[in-house]
């Protein structure tokens, strides 16, 4: 844990009645990284999420944002940031627009040039009452109330449920903005794609227990790279490797999965068969995932 | 149709339990009456006596309704249950109905069920279905209960079916609402005015010997004469008004679109106003529909009370005995009167206090605290818009009914010098109220699934006013009513202290409801 962190959470522990929701979950964040919060439904996302937002009382465990504590600061710690939660629940009889200057006031007043900007970009009818937005349409309106608020922290929660390919991607711009002006992102999504993009860094936990956290790169070398190959000369000796996994022969043709750290000595046993040509695929992010969501309860393989 | 059977069952089974407790507690109601009655006099001539200084009573036929055979247990029980039971039956059939029609399309549940092949109209009929069946329910047990007592089988009968054909109509009224709302707090809203209106119609018309009461359904119920010589054709108008309701909000129905009310969605503004900033701005906008909605009600009921005058001494007549057990020797009768009405009202008004109370409680499960908790508003600034929204509006709406009872009473006997009295006569139950708003608060802070048992307040306190004097109820559970306390004014003169005891009481309350609530996780 260094001085830099926005967010720092240590053995965080929370229980519903007999349901454990959170057992003992790590997760740091720097300073001006794009983080990335990944994990099955129900692993703790969203709780975790609500801790740092002051709404839940942690049973344990020690949890800081923005170097204060999310419980007892809460309300000068919200001024430091926004938060766009996944179904955004909004009040039916007002429009969109009010909403968002409602919510801007209580931050002490938004950039409205800024304002102007984002509900243009995301082309969203302010004028419509929330009763009678879509999803997509009230995901767009905590949206556009979240980042015209000048804060140094977004905590999203699934941010683009809802939201068109077009409105995607306008996010993704925003998010990029907003890291080019040295903000933190806190971003659970199970839409891979969108956090391989964004996020520098991934923590995924599972039944609330954090499983594997570090950079992508770093998470791509712990796992497995993808070989196919096409060799002049049969392979035999190559069977017995440890590192090589899956192996599929269909004459001069094989394609197995090799641990990333060991693709260098694996390739060279290769050279003297003669290699014809050769394809090396690191894993997507929805592989290294895949594979932590398939596991066991109990982290086995 | 299509579904409609299996609907009707499904429903059915998921509010069983609920339907047998209205049942239940309606039909102790009934029964209640009938045991306390012959416990409560001795001899035949206190009966007839106590009899005799009721039908005098205007407060009391404005309550309850015309006074008839009320030296029989029959007429006794008949007087005082038939306009309670009514609101009862009234309420059970409006959240049966509002719930499963316009509450399950809001929530998006009767979109599923819609797109499953089952027709247009089969939600509705089995919601009808099983409204009508729990009225039927509720009004066989209080038969049962009344001849099993024993009291006459026929006129027990007419007892119960009348009921059940209360809440027919009132199916009926809330289908009609839930096709011209579009949202099922607005459905509530607006059956809750019709049944308020339809009582106060018959306490009119009642204390007035007039028409009036043939235009409620309550009166209909009451113009079967159970107990004083039963006659059945007064059925004939509950059930053309049934019929005539069902027929209009299928009608309806068929010319609006899934998910809308007949009033389309008009835009708004694109900029909020300057008044919707922080928590107390939020919470005004989102009570002022009610508040001005409860204040129209109650300044129409004020001015009804008030409109009935000095007629109160009319209706006492000769009855010079009755004259005396009421209120003792050159006792005020009009003071009496009023005294009464005044509190009435307030109890009536308590149903806003604690309904805007609650309101904290669907915006947090309706997950509408977190954006704004996120944006940097404390959790105790929020409680506390509320809150004190909740007390300008409970205020708003005492004053209303206290303007109206003084202008009623002015414009009719041209004493218009009794509005000083009157209204903060009637401002006074806002420390009363204010118990039971804290009541609430105390319960929401223990957890939103306790907060529902905020209804105990006002159940009690209408219980203990309604019931209080007429029952003789013992004085430990009379004080359990923080209504109970204060001087009964204009009938008693004005003391501060029992305003302040309650008052004092509300706010050590409420600091317990905000100290719990702070204290514990949002749902």
């Amino acid at each position: 844990m260094t001085s830099t962190d926005v967010i720092e959470i240590e053995g965080l522990v929370k229980t519903f009645g007999r349901v454990r929701a959170l057992d003992g979950l790590d997760l740091q964040v720097h300073a001006g990284e794009a983080h990335g919060f990944l994990g099955p439904n129900g692993a703790g996302k969203s709780t975790t999420i609500r801790v740092l937002l002051g709404l839940l009382r942690p049973d344990a465990g020690n949890s800081r944002v923005l170097g204060g504590d999310p419980w007892r600061d809460a309300t000068v710690l919200h001024r430091r940031l926004a938060y766009v939660p996944g179904d955004v629940a909004l009040w039916p009889r007002l429009t969109g627009g009010e909403v968002i200057d409602l919510l801007g006031r209580l931050r002490g007043g938004l950039d409205v040039g800024r304002r102007r900007e984002l509900v243009d970009r995301f082309a969203l009818d302010e004028s419509r009452r929330c009763r009678t937005y879509s999803k997509g349409n009230r995901q767009k309106v905590a949206l556009v109330a979240a980042l015209a608020a000048d804060v140094e922290l977004l905590l999203l929660d699934e941010p683009t449920s809802g939201l068109d390919p077009l409105m995607e991607a306008q996010f993704r711009a925003c998010m990029q903005e907003f890291r080019s002006r040295g903000g933190t992102v806190l971003l659970s999504s199970h839409v891979l794609a969108e956090v391989e993009h964004l996020c520098d860094r991934v923590t995924i936990i599972r039944d609330g227990r954090t499983v594997e956290s570090g950079s992508i790169v770093d998470l791509q070398h712990l796992a497995r790279t993808s070989v196919s190959v096409l060799l002049d000369h049969p392979a035999v000796s190559f069977l017995d490797l440890p590192e090589v996994h899956n192996l599929v022969i269909t004459g001069g043709h094989l394609r197995f999965d090799v641990d990333t750290g060991r693709l260098g000595p694996v390739i060279g046993q290769l050279v003297p068969l003669g290699i014809r040509s050769l394809e090396c695929r690191p894993p997507t992010l929805e592989e290294l995932f895949l594979r932590h969501y398939a596991r066991g309860p109990e982290g086995a393989p | 149709m299509t579904g409609a059977g299996m609907l009707f069952w499904v429903q059915l089974r998921r509010d069983l339990g609920q339907i047998l407790l209205w049942s239940l507690g309606i039909a102790v109601l009934y029964w209640s009456q009938a045991v306390s009655v012959e416990s409560l006099y001795g001899t035949p001539q206190e009966f007839e006596e106590a009899a005799a200084s009721m039908e005098g009573n205007a407060a009391f036929v404005a309550m309850t309704g015309p006074a008839r055979a009320l030296d029989t247990v029959g007429g006794q029980v008949t007087w005082q249950s038939a306009a309670l039971g009514s609101v009862l039956v009234a309420l059970m059939v409006m959240v049966l109905t509002g719930r499963n029609t316009r509450g399950a399309e809001e929530s998006g549940r009767d979109e599923l069920v819609r797109a499953s092949p089952v027709g247009r109209y089969s939600v509705v009929t089995a919601s009808v279905l099983e409204a009508m069946t729990a009225s039927v329910v509720v009004g066989t047990a209080v038969a049962a209960s009344l001849i099993a007592y024993p009291l006459a089988v026929a006129d027990s009968l007419a007892l119960g079916l009348g009921l059940a054909l209360v809440g027919w109509c009132f199916t009926a009224v809330t289908l009609v609402a839930a096709q011209l709302t579009a949202g099922v707090r607005a459905t509530y809203g607006l059956v809750g005015a019709l049944l308020a209106a339809a009582y106060l119609l018959r306490a009119v018309g009642d204390t007035t010997g007039s028409w009036v009461s043939w235009a409620s359904p309550i009166g209909w119920y009451q113009a079967m004469h159970a107990f004083s010589g039963v006659r059945w054709w007064p059925l004939v108008a509950p059930a053309a008004a049934t019929a005539g309701g069902l027929v209009g909000a299928y009608v309806l129905l068929r010319h609006r679109d899934h998910g809308a009310g007949l009033l389309a969605d008009r835009p708004g503004p694109s900029r909020a106003g300057r008044c919707l900033s922080g928590g107390g701005g939020l919470a005004w906008r989102l009570h002022r529909g009610s508040v001005a909605g409860w204040a129209g009600s109650l300044f129409a009921a004020g001015l009804a009370y008030g409109s009935i005058g000095d007629d109160v001494e009319d209706l006492l007549g000769d009855s010079e005995m009755g004259r005396t057990l009421l209120a003792g020797e050159g006792v005020d009768l009009v003071a009496a009167f009023q005294a009464t009405s005044l509190l009435m009202l307030a109890l009536i008004a308590s149903g806003f206090t604690v309904s805007a109370a609650l309101r904290m409680k669907s915006e947090e499960i309706g997950h509408r605290v977190d954006p704004l908790v996120a944006a940097s508003l404390s959790r105790g600034r929020w409680w506390a818009g509320h809150a004190l929204v909740n007390l300008a509006g409970s205020a708003v709406v005492l004053g209303a009914a206290g303007i109206g009872f003084g202008l009623g009473y002015g414009t009719t006997t041209g004493h218009w010098g009794r509005l000083a009295v009157l209204v903060p006569a009637q401002l006074a139950y806002l420390a009363p109220a204010m118990v039971l708003a804290a009541w609430s608060w105390v319960l929401y802070g223990l957890g939103t699934r306790w907060a529902v048992l905020a209804w105990t307040g006002p159940a009690v306190a209408v219980g203990v006013g309604y019931f209080g004097d007429l029952l003789d109820l013992p004085t430990w559970l009379q004080a359990l009513s923080p209504y109970e306390h204060l001087a009964q004014v204009p009938s008693e003169s004005f003391a501060w202290l029992p305003l302040l005891g309650t008052s004092v009481l509300a706010l050590l309350l409420a600091v317990g409801g905000l100290w719990a609530f702070n204290a514990r996780d949002l749902d």
